[in-house]
């Protein structure tokens, strides 16, 4: 299975929701991962929807730059709704 | 348990102090229960640890398939064949959700399952019984995977994140599988004949015993605990889920009508418990050093699967191969 690619697969599980990683298959090209990951991921109506993509083609945020890539949002407080104190007669906003 | 005697490469646990900043900062995150992902750092001997437990683990899921397959075509009705089928194709994809959390440590997965033909690698002493009559089906489905179960829940809290997250997976599926081979053995004793009957309960007689094996050693036998539970690959001690098991187990034994071929096991008041009687671990180290009944028809099968498939796999790359041309 060496020469079979890995693919990595996505499920989207009902209308309306974002496809959300589930896992990985390999297969010999793509329309076979699909069927593929048809039969492990989704045999009990998980999913209306598959995406795969080839491993390989994906880049991934290394953990090293956790903190260059996400600190700086931790210091924006006032980016959140709940940083503004209003007065209780406003009711709810 | 699917996976039972787990090496961890350590002899001796080390504290926080003991441990260069790096180790120490991945204890830190396992005490807080943040799951380990792929690409954090983590010790050699970890990842190692868990490429044989997710293989191991695997390699049971895949071997499991065997002793039903028998049954497939012997099936009593159509609906019990479905359902067979069903159970088993389940199997086939515990086996991948875990070959595919394994190969996030950087394991290759020929390579693990090259271990698993040549004798390197373990898998459940469980699958290494014949499957004899039909109540083997029930048999299996209620104590085999309900062990599993027992085995399978906490190890969906175990710290290393993709595993946990193939063991949610599983355990999903694993109470449609308890739950059908129970209703098997059920229907066997409410509406079988006296022949029906007596075949439960020598299928059970059969699988008492390895099933209470599946747990692995005992505590004092069980060196590699401390370290899996350490690292909280392991959430509680061997006897503890036996233990476990067999208090959920019993009450259900008794619906059946049926008996255990153990005179020690009685329910103690005091403790709630049920005690049991030993277990005869010469007979489980026998069965996983490779000398239980079926272990070379197993291992034979799995082999033979995988070279007879060889054209199979040709076929799909050159079929591949084929088609990107075209569309080229």
């Amino acid at each position: 299975m060496a020469d079979w690619p890995l693919f990595e697969v996505f499920i989207r599980s009902k209308h309306g929701l974002n496809h959300k990683h589930v896992g990985s298959v390999h297969a010999a090209d793509r329309s076979m991962a699909i069927e593929n990951a048809r039969e492990l991921y989704t045999r009990r109506n998980e999913g209306v929807s598959i995406w795969i993509i080839p491993a390989s083609e994906i880049t991934a945020s290394s953990p090293d730059e956790k903190e260059p890539l996400f600190d700086p949002s931790n210091d924006k407080v006032y980016r959140h709704a709940s940083f503004y104190k209003l007065p209780k007669e406003v009711g709810h906003m | 348990m699917y996976a039972q005697l787990v090496e961890t490469g350590t002899s001796k646990l080390k504290s926080l102090d003991e441990m260069g900043p790096e180790e120490r900062q991945f204890q830190e995150r396992i005490n807080d229960e943040i799951k380990i992902e792929p690409k954090n750092w983590m010790p050699d001997a970890y990842r190692k640890t868990l490429v044989r437990q997710i293989s191991q683990h695997a390699h049971s899921e895949i071997v499991g398939m065997l002793p039903e397959g028998n049954w497939l075509t012997r099936a009593p009705t159509l609906k019990r064949k479905l359902q067979l089928m069903a159970k088993i194709q389940d199997e086939a994809g515990h086996g991948l959700y875990l070959y595919s959390a394994m190969e996030t440590l950087g394991a290759d997965r020929d390579e693990e399952i090259d271990k698993l033909h040549d004798g390197r690698a373990k898998y459940s002493s469980i699958f290494n019984y014949p499957t004899l009559n039909w109540a083997d089906m029930g048999t299996i489905g209620w104590l085999v995977d309900g062990a599993a179960i027992v085995n399978q829940v906490p190890l969906q809290r175990t710290s290393y994140g993709p595993y946990a997250r193939a063991m949610i997976r599983v355990c999903k599926e694993e109470s449609f599988h308890q739950r059908q081979g129970y209703q098997i053995l059920l229907t066997m004793m409410q509406e079988g004949t006296d022949d029906q009957k007596a075949m439960v309960q020598d299928s059970i007689n059969r699988f008492w015993w390895p099933s209470l094996m599946m747990f692995g050693p005992s505590d004092e036998n069980s060196p590699n605990s401390a370290q899996s539970m350490v690292w909280k690959i392991k959430r509680h001690s061997n006897d503890e889920l036996r233990q476990r098991f067999l208090d959920q187990t019993v009450p259900q034994l008794e619906l059946l009508g049926c008996t255990a071929p153990d005179p020690d096991l009685k329910y103690n008041q005091e403790t709630g418990h049920y005690e049991f009687g030993e277990i005869d671990w010469q007979e489980f180290f026998d069965v996983v050093k490779g000398n239980g009944p079926c272990n070379r028809e197993r291992i034979e099968a799995r082999r033979s699967a995988i070279d007879n498939g060889a054209w199979v796999r040709e076929a799909a790359v050159a079929y591949a191969a084929k088609r990107q041309r075209k569309a080229a």
